[in-house]
């Protein structure tokens, strides 16, 4: 079986790959482009530890298929932060202590900077249902929820 | 080695919350992890698993796999070198090789539905899935059991045909399913009951739960024909890995080097060895490296989860709440192979209590489940649920509040803990009163919500243990450890050097090294690293001090009794040592190369003085009597670490201690139909804690300081998983008025046991 | 003289006997003096034991030294998760 040829936006700049018609965005992006921020925690979006943006919108990249993202624009975790500086979601996480073994973190930084751009003041409870696609073993949830909190408060000037 | 020291208690930076050092990689998606190694030569590993609980593996014919373009190593038992079960073990094994390296790779006969029969290498993931199909099994399909107390009946299906119980006197003439049996005795039993005005009795059930790290194992292996191999894998001791895969595959230490990559959680669930023995011999076979990884499915249904277990207990006590006597069973199985943690739980759940007469009966039980891996405090939680949900039925029986309950109890400094020797400094009275004294008390339960309050223990180890502290010519400091961090341990260790060393915290970093830069590592497991590697921190960074302190004199042309360390300086002793400028950290370091050459600090240590932790916790929360559903609705975990080093990773220890805990006690459970097929094999149905099922958690950080550490910490990580059981089981079982006696209460077991209610 | 007890968990293993007394100066020394004394704790040495000596615990510790009169319990080795 031939491969696929795909031209898509991954942050920003123009990627081209080749893949199986089987394959999914997940394997894509780690596998022929080296995007290895995304994790497979499941492979079935149970478990969000590969979040990313899919033209705009909050997707398992394990439940897309590779050849979807010709000619859209993919955001992953490797995006996140600018030119010499981490975004604020992912300094609040450092400095709250809001990570253990970090495998989910890239997930829920990628679902929490899109929360934060659809709802600038989400109180706890929008907050965890927003993440609960997102699992987390280590934490408890407790420190990213108030990372994410603490973030929008900063972002809203408060 | 032996560390001189005397437990110091005011700190410049142990206790503060700096920014971990391997944060920004963590944040970025730049870490990597077992699976993100990649190679243009590599080749994609995938196993066979047994469809089946219990069969007999009559033939197995690759020769359609090999056949298939693309295929380039096939390896089944007939790959595997035959290990005696009495064979020389080299290095640290702590785990039955034998069983280890029959749980890797089935032989004679596949004991659970899951067990690796056969794995290929092929050039792609695709080619591999296909080459599996044409393996060609003849199997004889054998009788199961998947039930621990079906497992110890007369007549039930034999997992292992010659396994004789072993510790009974005389011993049985008959093979069964109970691989071992101990009795844990203590003072006159009879008398201890007899004392009792309340006596309390129940059977409890917990099912097996798996550790749920999110991340599935993974490895890389790279051997080459001179009989060297490389080893890259997630895993919380690598120098264990690789003891383990050189005995299994007949291969010197020397010759095989483990890196260990960043971990995305463990648990205990990687302690031990699945894919890497079978990708090291699938690289030899094919010449090539091999990465392996293993599906979601794979991770529930061929690596370990934690036991599943039947226990009956009792207790007496007397009208003013003394525990008199305990007497129990536990019937834990620890799946296809011998080694469930009964005899740690069983001790376990009754140690906070002093306790004069004790009789316990543990078995050891084998069943046609996956081999049961090491899971945050092993066997401890579910005897927990059982001591602890006793207590609380006396509590309810005699009218008195369940702390003061427990306070009346609780082992103090100098009281004989069950499993033998005396108590030294313990800090669980102090947890005590704090959960006693805490706000969040204060809140009165309202219609069907009720609290619960549960007690925990687990003993923490220290064990071996190598450290490197180098100092760079600008004076920064390196710390290499062997012990993988898995919450925030190197965040730890610097600033325990940094403390030590007197400078700032951002002048260390601290890296996990291979196999072969430094001597042995025991295992990142029993809540052992921040006390071993932190003692080994210490220990080094005083060898850099004194190596400092031996250039300054030399330099100074003194002798080195005359120059003190202060404050990140060297100094002459006093007046008679000399008119000399302190000489810093830093310009110490940058005269290094003039004085003698590279400073660094190391310690080997086999690591002593271990602090027990004990833990109290107390869950609020509501039952719908509709439905069934739980919310909890506040938590509050309160634990005596010792000394915090950075607080935020042992708060974070408390909570997912806990939220693992509710997870287990309330939805989290091993499902098997009638033909022994594990029927949640996925997180849809395996369902785990997420953020919209719990409340903020709570902590309170108690320090009472452990003595056999220099700056007082003891483990933290085990112990919180330990309470929560119970502690959600006490709350239910006030708030709907009849006792839970079997975890996961889910909804449709709550409803039963509203119905059963009076 | 040490007398060396066995932790509740391992008496069931050598015939419920609790109090083993040999003379020794190290966990090694009391080890070896066990076995030599003791045939009936061989199943409990053979599996691998922890040597708490005042109640602090020791593994693998073999140049330990014990005082005399010491508070001395074999029990089994801890791990963990």
């Amino acid at each position: 079986m031939s491969l696929q040829h795909v031209t898509t936006t991954v942050n920003g700049d123009r990627a081209e790959f080749l893949c199986d018609t089987m394959e999914t965005l997940l394997d894509a992006l780690r596998d022929r482009l080296g995007l290895t921020g995304s994790k497979e925690g499941c492979a079935s979006g149970d478990c969000g530890a590969c979040s990313v943006m899919f033209d705009g919108r909050l997707v398992c990249a394990c439940l897309v298929l590779a050849a979807e993202a010709d000619g859209r624009k993919v955001e992953t975790i490797e995006g996140m932060a600018g030119t010499g500086e981490l975004h604020p979601l992912q300094t609040k996480f450092l400095e709250l202590g809001a990570l253990q073994c970090g495998v989910c973190t890239p997930g829920f930084l990628v679902a929490a900077k899109a929360l934060l751009e659809e709802n600038p003041d989400p109180d706890e409870t929008e907050v965890r249902y927003w993440l609960a696609g997102n699992l987390c073993r280590c934490t408890g949830y407790d420190k990213i929820i108030r990372a994410v909190l603490e973030t929008a408060a900063d972002l809203r000037g408060q | 080695m032996e560390l001189e020291f005397t437990t110091r208690t005011t700190f410049d930076k142990v206790g503060t919350r700096p920014p971990r050092p391997d944060g920004t990689d963590k944040v970025t998606g730049r870490a990597l992890y077992g699976a993100d190694l990649a190679g243009a030569d590599m080749l994609v590993g995938k196993v066979l698993r047994s469809p089946h609980a219990h069969a007999r593996i009559l033939a197995i014919d690759t020769s359609r796999a090999r056949a298939l373009p693309g295929v380039k190593a096939v390896v089944t038992r007939d790959d595997f070198p035959d290990i005696g079960p009495e064979g020389t073990v080299k290095g640290e094994v702590e785990e039955n090789l034998w069983d280890v390296a029959r749980n890797v790779m089935a032989r004679d006969k596949a004991l659970y539905e899951g067990h690796a029969v056969a794995a290929v290498a092929a050039t792609s993931t695709a080619v591999a899935r296909q080459a599996l199909k044409l393996i060609d099994i003849t199997w004889q399909v054998l009788p199961h059991v998947t039930d621990v107390d079906e497992a110890m009946r007369p007549g039930a299906p034999l997992v292992h045909e010659d396994m004789i119980t072993a510790g009974m006197d005389p011993a049985p003439e008959e093979p069964s399913n109970i691989a071992e049996y101990t009795r844990i005795e203590m003072g006159d039993i009879e008398a201890g009951f007899a004392a009792a005005d309340v006596v309390v009795e129940q059977t409890f059930r917990t099912e097996a739960a798996h550790q749920g790290y999110i991340e599935p194992h993974a490895c890389v292996a790279s051997a080459s024909e001179d009989g060297v191999a490389e080893l890259w894998c997630c895993t919380q001791g690598h120098f264990s890995v690789r003891d383990m895969c050189a005995n299994i595959l007949g291969m010197d230490l020397a010759s095989l080097r483990v890196t260990s990559s960043e971990i995305g959680g463990g648990f205990g669930g990687k302690t031990t060895v699945f894919l890497e023995p079978v990708a090291l011999l699938l690289s030899r076979q094919s010449g090539r490296p091999v990465k392996m990884t293993m599906s979601r499915d794979e991770v529930f249904r061929a690596s370990g989860p934690t036991s599943s277990t039947s226990i009956t207990a009792r207790i007496g006590a007397t009208r003013d709440g003394r525990i008199t006597a305990c007497d129990a069973s536990f019937r834990y199985q620890g799946g296809a192979f011998a080694g469930s943690p009964v005899g740690y739980g069983a001790v376990c759940g009754m140690a906070p209590y002093d306790c004069p007469n004790v009789d316990l009966h543990c078995y050891d039980v084998v069943v046609n489940r996956p081999k049961a891996a090491a899971y945050r405090a092993p066997g401890a939680p579910m005897a927990a649920f059982a001591i602890e949900s006793l207590l609380d039925e006396i509590a309810c029986k005699l009218d008195i509040d369940p702390v003061e309950l427990r306070l009346r109890n609780a082992v103090k400094e100098g009281a004989s803990s069950v499993y033998g020797p005396t108590f030294g400094t313990i800090g669980f009275v102090e947890c005590l009163e704090a959960a006693r004294d805490h706000p969040s008390l204060e809140a009165a339960p309202g219609p069907n919500q009720a609290r619960g309050i549960a007690a925990g223990f687990w003993p923490n180890y220290g064990g071996q243990t190598s450290v490197t502290v180098n100092v760079n010519n600008d004076g920064t400091v390196l710390v290499s450890l062997g012990t993988p961090d898995i919450g925030g341990s190197r965040a730890s260790m610097c600033l325990m050097a940094a403390e030590e060393l007197q400078i700032p915290y951002e002048r260390v970093k601290a890296i996990i090294a291979d196999t072969s830069a430094l001597g042995h590592n025991d295992t990142t497991g029993g809540s052992r690293v921040t006390h071993s590697a932190g003692l080994a921190t210490i220990a080094a960074s005083r060898k850099v001090i004194d190596t400092m302190k031996r250039r300054a004199a030399a330099v100074w042309d003194i002798d080195v009794d005359a120059v003190v360390w202060d404050q990140g300086c060297v100094r002459p002793s006093g007046a008679n040592a000399g008119d000399h400028e302190p000489l810093t950290f830093d310009a110490i370091a940058a005269m290094a190369p003039a004085t003698g050459g590279p400073i660094a600090g190391h310690a080997e240590i086999n690591a002593e003085g271990a602090g027990a932790s004990f833990a109290v916790h107390v869950c609020d929360l509501e039952v719908d009597p509709e439905t069934g559903r739980v919310t909890v609705l506040r938590y509050l975990a309160v634990q005596d670490a010792g000394k915090a080093i950075h607080p935020d990773y042992v708060e974070g220890q408390y909570q997912g201690g806990v939220a693992q805990g509710i997870g287990w006690a309330l939805n989290e459970e091993y499902i098997y139909g009638s033909d022994g097929i594990l029927q949640n094999p996925g997180f849809l149905d395996y369902r785990i804690p997420v953020a919209s099922d719990l409340p903020m958690i709570d902590t309170v950080i108690v320090e009472v300081p452990n003595p056999g550490h220099p700056y007082g910490v003891r483990g933290v990580g085990e112990t919180p998983i330990v309470p929560p059981l119970a502690a959600v089981a006490n709350a239910v079982s006030r708030a709907i008025g009849q006792r839970m006696t079997e975890t996961p209460m889910s909804p449709p077991r709550i409803l039963a046991a509203i119905d059963q209610a009076p | 003289m040490i007398d060396v007890r066995l932790g509740a968990t391992l008496r069931s293993m050598a015939g419920g006997r609790e109090s083993f007394p040999v003379e020794a100066g190290t966990v090694g020394q009391v080890l070896k003096r066990l076995q030599g004394a003791y045939p009936e704790l061989s199943p409990v040495l053979h599996r691998g034991v922890a040597v708490a000596i005042d109640g602090r615990i020791y593994r693998d510790s073999l140049l330990q030294p014990v005082p005399d009169g010491a508070e001395v319990y074999l029990m089994p080795r801890v791990a963990g998760g």
